[in-house]
């Protein structure tokens, strides 16, 4: 049971500013007990794609007869057939590139990786071919090509697959970063940048595949769409903003009805979007509540949560009651321990902790 | 076939010094084209031809012994004067488009050193039959990819000698809008797929254009389309793992492409036998299933001949095609390339070789044209290159504005419509039964 989402507010729908249209369809699909995993959320994203423009296909290894490393493309290949999805050797830059240069050409690829850490070795495509083409040919030639994969830690994987990604590809002009956390953010989210003239970098969370999330009727309709580049308030408060991106959210939220019982209405922002950015809705809030807590998973230094500061102490700087605390992982290559682990990242008590910081230093 | 057994005459009529039995030394290589022996593709006469090298020197080519497929069923061969390797209107437009690379380039130097362009700028001077020979076997609607030395290749294809040179000026007129430069030059109307700074970048993207002619003919079902892609990269992007990458999966998905090795033997200051383990790169193709040819790339002829080939092989859809030319760089690296280490006497022996001169020999001797024809070209393009100048000086610089633009397709990034607003919100946009 996820009640953020029941009960959050107007900025619920992000392209409409102030509304409460949908307060009672959501409570309405709550109540009906709808439920759609992220993994489904994304599977079907990706066919009614694929079904509605022949242009899209997808690229990557075991995407095809394996169904999928994390089952993410299940049933695609016997849908579509191997022209559409395609099983490729191991070779990220090669068939990364292969993706930007399709894409060159009006189609449009969706090039899984199994995590992001692989797409290391194809990171030059996705900045130098990819992000950079618009620019460098003077807007003639557009590169709709979508980069989706797991990104950040799972579960006890080591150091070489527990990086998160989000702050690299952030920091790079040319390059659309969205990074859902719910099965309506995977569906929306994962429509829009199909459909989107740019490249995105579509940042999974490998945990978040299983888990189920309320759906309204109209998350499942074949056209629905989120904007990319808009936050969403999960849950609305007074006290103390947080934000949070992929699976911190979940802990966001829960570290928010920890925080309830102490008296501290946290509201909590559903960031969605790494680039763009999106700094009004941040800065909004913070302008309501006057303290700021940014959680991530990544590593700190040059991290969102550094961006995310920067943007508040520019424009938000005399709302502010407290210094913005920044919860990151540390500053480590992931263990392999599992106690290890758990410490290495942020927990829901390191966010209570730091909002209660954050409380407790205005004068 | 007729062109194979044409190619092996192109040996005899074009350079009749460097044929069998030639010395042994750091550029004699052989000068023949070569087929390699499983291509079914390129059938032709059965033909060993060796250059006569003996063992292998540490610092000459080695020989490529290599001989064509079987023989045809045929009767005595053409005699070599009946063959027309190329007409008058053909070899006028080949001499055109090398002296046109040619004089760009030595302008492009004169520019630099005058401060009009900056940066890095690498020129193609002595490579001009690779790019003639092959850019212009090609149809309009085919697609190239480049590396940062692209200037000549852009001419080739079409880009005007005026954007060209705006372009590398920096100016809001380039084909670029100044966004890309020397290194970046991009042409969607003349299907020119960059420019790319980092050797091997362009072999993955080339290799994606070919896979978009695939997928539109089996996929959209689109089969007005049947473009070929050239992918032209060195020598020292043989040895990057992405080239290996895309030899593999064109041969695998064979996709229509072609992947043309300008093999001037030098990688900035790394010469090609101290980096590579097996210098022969027509010899990769194989390991991949695909033909490996190698070609002297000092000889428009010849190139042209064997871009036809392979051309023609990809279009077929019979797959991919890796061709090593062998030529030679008569400037260093870049413009900032003291170079150093190449040795005088291999560049008196590449010089000998131009192959402007070598071609504008063959025109005269075979009566194709005469020296006015020809010094009326070389008038012609003097002009075409001044005025490119010209205009580029007197292009505007970008303007301002023009900073935060083409960072995104979708100007605001946030999903925004052609009508300037959010596209969820624009009911066309989300033509189902939700409201967004």
């Amino acid at each position: 049971m996820l009640p953020g989402i029941v009960r959050s507010s107007s900025r619920h729908l992000p392209c409409r500013r102030s509304l409460t249209k949908w307060m009672s369809v959501r409570n309405l699909a709550a109540a009906s007990g709808d439920q759609m995993t992220v993994r489904d959320a994304l599977n079907s994203a990706i066919d009614e794609e694929m079904a509605a423009d022949p242009k899209v296909f997808v690229m990557g290894e075991e995407v095809g007869e394996y169904q999928g490393a994390y089952k993410v493309t299940k049933g695609l290949l016997q849908k579509y057939g191997p022209d559409r999805v395609l099983d490729t050797p191991i070779t990220e830059a090669g068939f990364t590139g292969i993706g930007v240069g399709a894409a060159f050409q009006g189609l449009k690829p969706i090039v899984e990786f199994m995590t992001f850490n692989f797409a290391m070795q194809a990171i030059d495509h996705i900045i130098n071919s990819a992000a950079k083409t618009y620019y460098m040919s003077g807007g003639q030639i557009s590169v709709p090509i979508v980069f989706r994969g797991p990104n950040g830690a799972a579960a006890g994987v080591g150091a070489q697959h527990s990086q998160c990604f989000a702050a690299w590809y952030g920091s790079c002009p040319g390059l659309k970063v969205v990074t859902p956390y719910s099965a309506e953010d995977a569906r929306g989210l994962l429509k829009a940048a199909i459909r989107d003239p740019d490249p995105v970098v579509f940042l999974e969370n490998e945990l978040l595949y299983g888990e189920n999330f309320p759906v309204s009727s109209q998350v499942r309709d074949p056209n629905f769409t989120l904007p990319i580049g808009k936050a969403k308030v999960e849950r609305e408060g007074t006290d103390v903003t947080i934000t949070a991106f992929s699976k911190m959210v979940g802990f966001a939220l829960k570290a928010a009805d920890e925080l309830a019982k102490d008296g501290i209405k946290a509201e909590v922002i559903n960031l969605r979007s790494i680039r763009p950015l999106d700094r009004e809705t941040i800065n909004a809030s913070v302008r309501k509540t006057y303290r700021l807590v940014a959680v991530e998973e990544g590593w700190p230094q040059h991290g969102v949560c550094a961006e995310v500061c920067a943007s508040v102490q520019e424009e938000s700087f005399d709302y502010l009651d407290a210094p913005i605390e920044r919860i990151s992982g540390a500053d480590i290559p992931m263990p392999y321990a599992a106690n290890l682990e758990r410490l290495a990242l942020p927990q829901i008590e390191d966010i209570v902790r730091a909002a209660k910081r954050a409380c407790y230093r205005s004068k | 076939m007729a062109a194979s057994s044409l190619a092996s005459r192109a040996v005899a009529s074009l350079s009749p010094s460097i044929s069998t039995g030639a010395s042994r030394d750091d550029a004699g290589s052989s000068s023949v084209v070569g087929f390699h022996k499983r291509s079914s593709a390129f059938t032709g006469r059965r033909v060993r031809i060796s250059s006569g090298h003996g063992s292998s020197a540490a610092h000459g080519r080695r020989s490529c012994v290599v001989a064509a497929t079987a023989a045809p069923v045929k009767e005595s061969p053409p005699k070599i004067a009946d063959i027309e390797l190329v007409t008058r209107e053909e070899g006028l437009e080949l001499y055109e488009d090398m002296i046109l690379g040619r004089c760009f380039e030595d302008m492009c130097a004169q520019m630099y050193y005058r401060s009009k362009m900056f940066g890095f700028v690498h020129l193609y001077n002595g490579q001009e039959a690779v790019s003639t020979g092959f850019v212009k076997a090609l149809k309009k609607d085919d697609y190239i990819c480049s590396t940062y030395r692209d200037h000549v290749h852009a001419l080739s294809k079409g880009v005007p000698a005026r954007q060209v040179m705006s372009e590398l000026f920096g100016k809001a007129t380039g084909c670029c809008r100044g966004q890309g430069g020397s290194m970046h030059m991009f042409s969607k109307e003349h299907r020119l797929l960059g420019g790319f700074a980092f050797i091997g970048e362009g072999i993955p993207v080339a290799t994606g254009a070919a896979f978009n002619t695939k997928y539109s003919r089996e996929v959209l079902k689109d089969l007005s389309v049947d473009a070929v892609t050239l992918a032209f990269f060195g020598d020292g992007t043989c040895n990057n793992g992405q080239f290996f990458e895309c030899l593999n999966m064109a041969a695998l998905w064979k996709l229509p492409i072609v992947y043309v090795v300008e093999n001037n033997l030098w990688a900035i200051g790394m010469d090609h036998f101290r980096a590579t383990s097996v210098p022969e790169i027509w010899k990769k193709g194989e390991a991949f299933g695909m033909p490996g040819v190698h070609v002297d790339g000092m000889d428009v002829l010849k190139v042209r001949e064997v871009a036809k080939e392979a051309i023609a092989r990809a279009r077929r859809g019979d797959g991919p095609t890796l061709v090593e030319c062998e030529t030679y760089r008569y400037r260093g690296h870049s413009l900032a390339d003291p170079d150093e280490l190449r040795k005088p006497e291999q560049k008196n022996k590449y010089a000998v070789r131009d192959p402007i001169a070598a071609f504008k020999k063959y025109l005269l001797e075979n009566g194709l044209a005469s020296e006015a024809d020809l010094k009326a070209i070389e008038k012609k393009i003097d002009e075409i290159v001044e005025d490119a100048v010209e205009f580029a000086d007197a292009s505007p610089l970008p303007p301002r504005s023009q900073l935060l633009e083409n960072v995104f397709a979708d100007p605001r990034g946030f999903g925004i419509g052609p009508d300037g607003k959010y596209r969820c919100e624009d009911p066309a946009f989300t033509a189902g039964t939700a409201e967004v």
